[in-house]
């Protein structure tokens, strides 16, 4: 893996001076998966969403590598468009360089959306990474509740009520929906962990094929805290067992890191306001629902990889 | 040199064509009546008979997605659908002209749901008629195939840079078989020529950022730019429709007048309904008549002066539309001409009339009845109705 030292002489791919929010989350990832892919050419793409909408204002731009955007829920399809370009002017001797592929998409237009367009691409074969950020709600609309979006996470599709505790669901797993179709690579990562991620990527890449990483992304508009705290509340994720960092490497499940101590559910869900609302004793039921969740989903998890 | 006739539906003769241009990449969804175009393309690259990379994609928005992102990466690139299907990447139509990215499909012209129909009517593409692409009609499988490899041309021309819709009569072209002429594969290359692409997302030695957030700012300049392209395309579909006739002995335009000149009654039309209405212009040539048809080649861009031009000395023209605009005045076709008259001191009265809506057929003592309507005086100017339809 590439040290620090290495990723801060690669020089950045993904720039400043785009318009995201202090503190936003998305735009850590684009740089730091860029950075990451550093050794490759690299064609980029994304899903529309903040991640688009913040770094291609025209005239300007702050991809420094070639980037396509054309819709909301086909980032990997327009990308697996492109990768499929690569492989026949390859074939033909009309490019020279070893490029790869990433897509990027939010969870909106990755878990919902666009989940038809990321399995066929996946399905194909197409050799690409798609990586989705995952800040568990529609932020560019305006904070609504994804498929992502955890059970009683306040968002404007699924206020907290009088009546109504916020979501009223619990998220989807899509690491394992992907992990489903058996291709060589499908990973979680998060925002906070550069180590982590940087491997991530790199692993991704090197395998060659489809690959998926799924990142948890603070978003402190979103999800409502300072905007110093994006990694400290990423990483917080993770020492709950709700974010839990783990690969699927050709079928095989493996836990990348294992909190010395779980930490409670409540430490990760009182940092952010959008669960503010289920602090009083009347929602005591619900944070053991979730917090029995979290834990069974973890069980799970360990019982996968122990296989 | 000799011909090379062979008998095919025009579905085998678009994928002929295809086979010959030999693109980089299709990415295709399958559906009635354009599946075979699909199937016998998906045969060429299992038989290794073009180069192609043929990504077979889980939906129609994909297929259109895709072809977005090879044409964005330098790449000739095809696809081939209908109704539906069409229906279901109209979002990506509208973003692979704005993208000014030259993709050119195949579309076999189907009735739009609901009721669900599998036949010819031309709603599924007068349906993305303002989405910028270019916009041709055939009347038979002939026209299919030499309208597919000018499309290519012309998508690709440095003035225009557009994708190019090509569209058959479902069924009726799709599935009718005729013979049909082909040029040699080393004429059709020389023709198309090898495509320059003048940016690609795989030259990553000058990164380009595709699909950019236009605001306030720069959105209309862009847009207005992709009209300046649709115009410029009017010269360009003629001139490389003469250029093909010098290589094929069959040269095209933007419109065709049959039996015109003198003519005093005219009707406009798109599509194989035009080889009907020519042979009944024939038999009423032959008892005298002075019958005439304008057959629109290229709807988009809309060739006005053409039209203008062709109509002229007419005394009366009804227009036929195989699609409805559902609460408008008339279909598409006479929406247009009748705009394109407006203004003009010498011109025709027109009448609109909606017919074949789901396959409903179109016969000749139809058209013939259309001539005879005219000349009677018993259609009003202006008026639109709805021909072969119980009330
Ligand atoms: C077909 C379509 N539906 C809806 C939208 C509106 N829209 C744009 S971005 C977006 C939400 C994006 O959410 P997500 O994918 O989670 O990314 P984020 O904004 O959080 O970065 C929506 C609903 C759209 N552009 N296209």
């Amino acid at each position: 893996m590439a040290t620090l030292k290495e990723l801060a002489a690669r020089g950045d791919k993904f720039t400043g001076g785009h318009r995201a929010c202090a503190g936003c989350g998305a735009t850590i990832v684009a740089r730091q998966a860029l950075l990451a892919a550093g050794k490759h050419p690299v064609v980029a793409g994304c899903a529309t969403g903040c991640l688009e909408v913040v770094s291609t204002i025209y005239p300007y731009t702050a991809w420094n590598v070639p980037f396509v955007h054309s819709a909301f829920e086909n980032s990997a399809a327009t990308v697996s468009g492109a990768e499929a370009a690569y492989r026949s002017l390859k074939r033909q001797g009309k490019v020279a360089d070893e490029i790869r592929f990433i897509a990027f998409g939010g969870d909106g237009g990755t878990y919902d959306i666009g989940i038809q367009s990321l399995s066929g691409a996946m399905e194909r074969g197409h050799n690409m990474l798609y990586i989705c950020y995952d800040n568990q709600a529609y932020m560019n609309t305006g904070i609504q509740r994804s498929s992502a979006t955890p059970r009683g996470g306040h968002t404007t599709t699924s206020p907290a009520g009088k009546k109504q505790p916020g979501k009223l669901q619990f998220r989807k797993n899509l690491t394992e929906i992907i992990a489903a179709h058996n291709i060589p690579y499908v990973a979680q990562s998060v925002v906070g962990n550069w180590s982590d991620f940087t491997r991530k990527v790199e692993k991704a890449l090197d395998k060659g094929g489809p690959a998926f990483i799924d990142v948890l992304q603070p978003c402190r508009l979103g999800w409502g805290y300072p905007p110093e705290l994006t990694a400290e509340i990423g990483r917080l994720a993770v020492e709950t067992n709700f974010w839990p960092l783990y690969e699927v490497e050709d079928g095989k499940h493996k836990l990348n890191y294992t909190p010395k101590e779980r930490k409670p559910i409540t430490d990760w869900l009182f940092q952010q306001e959008r669960f503010r609302h289920l602090k009083g004793p009347e929602h005591q039921g619900l944070i053991d629902e979730i917090q029995r969740d979290v834990d069974q989903r973890w069980e799970a998890l360990q019982k996968r990889c122990a296989l | 040199m000799s011909k090379l006739v062979s008998a095919q539906t025009g579905n085998e003769a678009m994928a002929y064509a295809m086979k010959q241009v030999n693109p980089d990449v299709v990415a295709a969804y399958p559906i009635t009546p354009a599946t075979e175009i699909v199937q016998i393309f998906a045969q060429y690259v299992a038989d290794g008979d073009v180069k192609t990379e043929f990504v077979a994609v889980e939906s129609e928005h994909s297929a259109m997605s895709a072809c977005i992102g090879s044409a964005a990466a330098g790449a000739r690139t095809m696809t081939g659908t209908s109704s539906q299907g069409l229906a279901l990447m109209y979002e990506m139509c509208y973003i692979a002209a704005g993208l000014r990215l030259p993709i050119v499909m195949a579309d076999v012209n189907r009735a739009l749901s609901a009721p669900i129909n599998i036949h010819c009517d031309h709603s599924d593409t007068m349906g993305m008629r303002d989405a910028g692409w270019i916009h041709l009609f055939s009347e038979n499988a002939q026209e299919a195939y030499d309208n597919m490899i000018q499309a290519v041309r012309i998508a690709e021309h440095a003035d225009v840079q557009l994708p190019t819709l090509v569209t058959t009569d479902g069924f009726i072209i799709s599935h009718g078989m005729e013979n049909v002429e082909h040029l040699a594969d080393e004429r059709v290359q020389k023709f198309i020529g090898e495509y320059q692409p003048q940016y690609s997302i795989l030259n990553v030695g000058k990164p380009i950022t595709v699909g950019a957030l236009n605001l306030q700012d720069y959105y209309f300049e862009h847009r207005r730019a992709l009209a300046d392209a649709q115009a410029a395309a009017l010269p360009v579909i003629k001139q490389i429709g003469e250029e093909f006739g010098k290589e094929s002995g069959r040269a095209y335009g933007l419109v065709e007048g049959y039996q015109l000149d003198d003519a005093e009654y005219a009707v406009v039309a798109l599509g194989s309904t035009c080889g009907t209405a020519k042979v009944v212009i024939d038999s009423l040539r032959a008892k005298g008549e002075k019958a005439g048809l304008l057959k629109i080649r290229s709807f988009r861009p809309f060739p006005k002066d053409e039209v203008v031009q062709a109509l002229k000395k007419v005394k009366f023209a009804a227009v036929l539309d195989r699609s409805d605009t559902l609460g408008g005045y008339g279909g598409p076709v006479f929406t247009e001409v009748r705009s394109a008259l407006y203004g003009e001191a010498s011109k025709p009265p027109v009448a609109g009339f909606i017919y074949g809506l789901g396959g409903r057929e179109i016969d000749m003592e139809m058209i013939e009845e259309l001539f005879r309507l005219m000349k009677s005086g018993e259609v009003k100017p202006d008026s639109v109705q709805y021909l072969g339809v119980r009330e």
